[in-house]
């Protein structure tokens, strides 16, 4: 069956994601902020406070943010303070 | 009556068509009216009719439906552009009294209904909403080609569940809009998981494709409200690997009005209202908040109840207080629960005598909620079906009383639910190894009442991680 221009509405939210280049990979992280996500699933803190040694080693700053649960978005406040005071960030998941 | 509504010349303004009765009958009363007054005539359906006197043809039936015409014919006074009386049909006193007539019509019997007014006419109101309505629809218009079937179109493009949907045309829309009086551009939500604004508007159209009425329009909305709330956190019930949906549970006597299904297969297929709500819920997440399967859902399985899961609860027939009026609403006011739920289970039990006895039964089938040996972290519905109910109600159980004891009987001796007993690896942490654990937090369980009138058995719908961590049931009242 057709019918010939049937108009129907958009039920989408008809928003189109902004697109933004990445930034270039750096070549070292010494002397870089590295902020590290923890998103509060279990023993994610374990990976991550293996990678902060990695890290460290490797003569990063690191900080350390976690959000209050896995099942929701990073708070607004969180992510604008990793980025004030990160270089980079690594988001970790577990399980 | 909108902003652009043709005026009415004053005196009588009387609407006809030929195709009426009632308008037949009354036409030679309107020769006596024109000698006496200011009359005008306007005619639906035939421009020669009536014969006696002059009538302006209604051809678009804009004089009729800016004038809300619902019945021919119909009497109005107009007075400086204004009306200040109406009457429809054939009503002796009341053509008497607008004509100042006395006598007008002494041989016609009293009174005498009229007509339809095309204007109300099924086959032509959406077209005449569309022509006339101040259109308030802004979402973008969607011409499909010629060549394309507007159901493999709606595929193509993304926006349905796997099945097909109902084409969203402005006509069917603007029909959906009726059936709330929130403006269509009144922001209900913000949408996750792409945090857009939820209008009024968009949750018509995919209301349209889910297959609603317009009165179903209100529950969509209020089950929206609920479940677009940082509580119930429908991202995360997205975003999460485990099988969950929002559950939607009605109550209150607009269950009953818009003919929703607490009975014989409540939580299944065929009836109209049950499915389309909560299709309609999910297809708004889907296409206006942007989660669909594989991006942010990640469910491992998923449920089949994801399409849809909406029930009302048997209020009349239970034996317990409603599970909204547990919640807060007041008795009487129209409510929905959401819940982030899997699928159901039956509780078989077709021994038991006692109210006594049907508690432990549903208590052994509660505690397998996600696994035996996690407790507390998991909520669940519990739906009691009439049979089982009838136990309860016969031994005066509230739901209280009911809602105590399952949760009592339901502790365990936490060496048996910690990790590694019972050859069993998953489990709570040993340090728990002293406790003794109930399966459920305080609240954790929802009693609600549904179902067919035969047959022992309940069915328990299993939640999702709750508390802030995850999700916590959100009640709303449906608005009009």
């Amino acid at each position: 069956m057709t019918s010939a221009g049937l108009i129907i509405l958009d039920p989408t939210n008809e928003s189109v994601p902004a697109t933004r280049q990445l930034l270039s990979r750096p070549r070292d992280v010494a002397g870089l902020t590295v902020g590290l996500l923890d998103i509060s699933k279990p023993r994610g803190n374990v990976f991550l406070d293996r990678v902060e040694e990695l890290l460290i080693g490797r003569g990063a700053k690191v900080l350390r943010f976690s959000k209050p649960t896995f099942t929701k978005p990073a708070p607004v406040d969180m992510r604008h303070e990793i980025a004030m005071n990160c270089n980079l960030v690594i988001e970790a998941l577990a399980d | 009556m909108t902003s652009h509504a043709p005026k009415l010349p004053d005196g009588l303004v009387v609407v006809v068509k030929r195709d009426c009765a009632t308008c037949q009958m009354v036409e030679p009363l309107l020769v006596l009216i024109a000698a006496s007054t200011n009359l005008t005539v306007y005619t639906q359906d035939d421009p020669t009719f009536p014969e006696s006197v002059p009538a302006i043809h209604d051809s678009d039936l804009a004089i009729s439906w800016h004038h809300s015409i619902d019945t021919v014919p119909t009497l109005i006074t107009v007075v400086n552009g204004q009306e200040t009386d109406r009457t429809f049909g054939w009503s002796r006193a009341d053509w008497q009294r607008l004509t100042g007539l006395d006598d007008l019509g002494e041989d016609l019997p009293v009174m005498r209904p009229g007509c339809g007014s095309m204007s109300v006419d099924p086959d032509r109101v959406d077209a005449l909403r569309v022509a006339f309505t101040d259109t308030p629809i802004i979402s973008r218009h969607v011409e499909l080609s010629s060549a394309e079937d507007e159901f493999e179109a709606m595929y193509a493009r993304g926006w349905t569940d796997g099945l097909p949907v109902i084409p969203p045309t402005p006509e069917r829309v603007l029909r959906m809009l009726t059936g709330t009086t929130r403006a269509p551009q009144d922001v209900v939500a913000i949408a996750p998981p792409d945090l857009v604004e939820l209008t009024v508007e968009k949750i018509a159209i995919n209301a349209v494709m889910a297959g609603c009425l317009p009165e179903y329009l209100p529950w969509v909305i209020a089950a929206l409200e609920a479940v677009c709330t940082d509580t119930f956190n429908m991202h995360g019930v997205l975003a999460t690997t485990m099988p969950v949906g929002p559950v939607i549970i009605c109550n209150g006597p607009g269950t009953r009005a818009i003919g929703m299904n607490s009975g014989i297969n409540a939580l299944g297929q065929g009836n109209r209202a049950n499915n389309t709500i909560g299709r309609a819920v999910q297809l708004t997440i889907r296409n206006v908040g942007g989660g669909r399967p594989g991006e942010v859902d990640r469910a491992t399985h998923g449920n089949p109840g994801k399409i849809s899961f909406c029930f009302a609860e048997d209020e009349l027939g239970s034996p317990f207080t409603s599970l909204a009026t547990e919640r807060g609403i007041a008795l009487g006011q129209n409510a929905v629960t959401v819940f982030a739920g899997e699928g159901p289970r039956c509780v078989v039990d077709q021994l038991a005598r006692t109210a006594d006895e049907l508690t432990n039964s549903l208590v052994a089938c509660l505690q397998t909620v996600h696994h035996p040996k996690l407790v507390i972290g998991f909520d669940a519905i519990l739906i009691i079906s009439p049979d089982h109910g009838r136990l309860f109600a016969q031994e005066g159980w509230t739901r209280e009383q009911l809602i105590t004891q399952l949760i009592e009987r339901s502790h365990t001796p936490g060496e048996q639910l910690v990790r590694g007993a019972r050859g069993i690896a998953e489990g709570i942490p040993p340090h728990l190894r002293d406790a003794t654990l109930p399966k459920f937090r305080p609240g954790g369980i929802l009693l609600t009442f549904a179902g067919g009138g035969a047959g022992l058995f309940s069915s328990i719908v299993a939640g999702w991680a709750n508390s802030a961590i995850g999700s916590d049931p959100v009640t709303r009242v449906v608005g009009s």
